[in-house]
């Protein structure tokens, strides 16, 4: 432990020397997470919406399944998706274990119930201060989504950066179904946990300032959004 | 803004004599209940003045109730409420005016904008008209604000002229200037005078009985979900038949 300074030093050294093997770990972990927010925004803010203002038998059930799915373990996420992609699953043949690919949809399905929950709740929440207006103005109910989504959209980015924050950060999943293969598919979580088990606390501490930093920036984002809803009176 | 007042007060003796109106109201065999309390209970009542249409009443009496109804954003749990244009122009089209304003969370001109779009205005017409509506309630020099940030007078001029986008034959106000300081309710008053001169049939719920002998050409006093009252305005305030108006102008009607 008397070292800890020494590797932070040698780790700070690292970050600033711009050494291209860890830079090029950290954009695959952004690429991969930001590729996987997209398409679970694509698919979570308009589901979020419809189960806000639609109403069908069971909807309480199907609110808080997907409530509850917000807390699925990573490595369950992991072990499922590599059922399934392995070549003996049923996806098998498109042979997209261990790659990129496979991380993706991985963290898809973690980030999508965050999504999906946090657009329910702002949407329902926007909804019943719009519903009585907009249907007054002649929109059906299903109408009514586009207007919500626009009109939510502050609220909204700080779903997509929770759902972004989770996906970067999680290990589990991406471990299982990517296999922590060099320049293939070694983010900066699996390359922490590698490093820190080989003992070469340098480049994990340096990865791990990275992780840090870009949860502050995260972090800072939702701040600087909500200051700015506020401006314009729109929160 | 002095000039503007003084415009409004001229366009009030222009208006004193207002046009055919473009809509009439019937209601027959209402009663609404929820939970088994009875909210509304009105046999037939027909809103046809020239002029506005003004309901009072206690808290409580069914005011937004009636409003929403004809509204159809709530269901009657019998009865049939009619809205016929004696013109013959085919399909009434009603805009509502809430008592809080629901403004989108975008500037003044897109929420004009947004409704001329739902209404299948083309994009190259819509302009022209934002403007118009932008001058119709003063708010010229706040087109490009966000519509939250108005006061709370711009606001409700703002949700008029919105409403006034929809192209109504008929318009229902739910206490439109109730949170609202006397100036800013001047202006709304104006407003509501010229639309109605325009030819558009208002039908308006108040708490404010200066306001209701100001704007209606008929008031129509509701008490415990029933009509105690319908009346022109001058021989309701000089001459109130019922025990219920007696009493409610005179502040003892409880509720």
């Amino acid at each position: 432990m008397q070292n800890f300074a020494e590797e932070l030093r040698a780790a700070l050294l690292l970050i600033l020397s711009g050494d291209p093997d860890m830079w090029s770990i950290v954009l695959l972990s952004l690429r991969v997470s930001l590729t996987a927010t997209v398409v679970a925004a694509a698919i979570g803010l308009p589901l979020g919406a419809i189960l806000a203002v639609t109403r069908f038998p069971g909807k309480q059930l199907v609110v808080v399944v997907v409530n509850a799915l917000m807390g699925l373990p990573p490595v369950v996420v992991g072990l499922t998706v590599y059922l399934l992609l392995s070549n003996s699953g049923p996806l098998g043949v498109l042979s997209l274990l261990y790659t990129p690919t496979a991380m993706i949809v991985a963290q898809v399905l973690l980030v999508l119930p965050i999504i999906t929950a946090l657009t329910r709740q702002i949407i329902s929440e926007l909804d019943g201060e719009y519903a009585d207006q907009l249907r007054s103005l002649g929109l059906s109910r299903m109408q009514t989504v586009p207007t919500l989504l626009w009109d939510g959209r502050f609220q909204l980015m700080t779903a997509l950066l929770a759902g972004f924050g989770r996906a970067v950060a999680e290990v589990g999943a991406v471990l299982i179904v990517g296999g922590n293969i060099n320049h293939v598919t070694r983010v900066m979580t699996t390359t922490i946990a590698l490093e820190t088990s080989k003992g070469n606390l340098a480049l994990a501490l340096a990865l791990g300032v990275i992780l840090i930093m870009i949860a502050l920036m995260v972090n800072a984002a939702v701040a600087a959004t909500a200051l700015r809803a506020q401006r314009l009176s729109h929160a | 803004m002095r000039d503007h007042t003084d415009q409004l007060r001229a366009n009030w003796a222009k208006d004193a004599a207002p046009a055919v109106p473009a809509c009439r109201v019937d209601v027959s065999d209402l009663t609404v209940a929820r939970d088994r309390k009875t909210l509304l209970n009105i046999p037939a009542l027909t809103l046809n003045a020239p002029g506005p249409s003004v309901i009072i009443g206690p808290n409580g009496a069914g005011k937004s109730v009636l409003l929403r109804l004809i509204h159809g954003l709530l269901p009657a749990t019998t009865g049939q409420i009619a809205l016929t244009d004696p013109s013959g122009g085919g399909a009434v089209k009603q805009a509502m005016l809430f008592q809080k304003p629901v403004l989108l969370r975008r500037s003044v001109s897109g929420n004009l904008g947004f409704v001329l779009r739902q209404q299948g205005v083309p994009w190259r017409a819509r302009r022209a008209r934002i403007d118009e509506l932008l001058a119709q309630g003063h708010l010229q020099t706040r087109a490009k604000q966000p519509a939250r940030s108005l006061s709370g007078g711009e606001q409700q001029r703002l949700a008029l002229v919105r409403a006034l986008a929809t192209g109504p034959d008929l318009l229902l106000l739910d206490e439109p200037t109730a949170p609202l300081d006397p100036a800013a309710t001047r202006e709304i008053e104006g407003l509501i005078r010229q639309i109605s001169a325009s030819g558009i049939k208002i039908v308006m719920v108040t708490h404010d009985l200066g306001q209701a002998r100001r704007l209606a050409s008929e008031v129509i006093l509701l008490h415990r979900g029933q009509v105690q009252e319908q009346a022109p305005t001058d021989r309701f305030f000089a001459l109130p038949r019922s025990a219920a108006a007696q009493a409610f102008l005179s502040g003892d009607l409880l509720r």
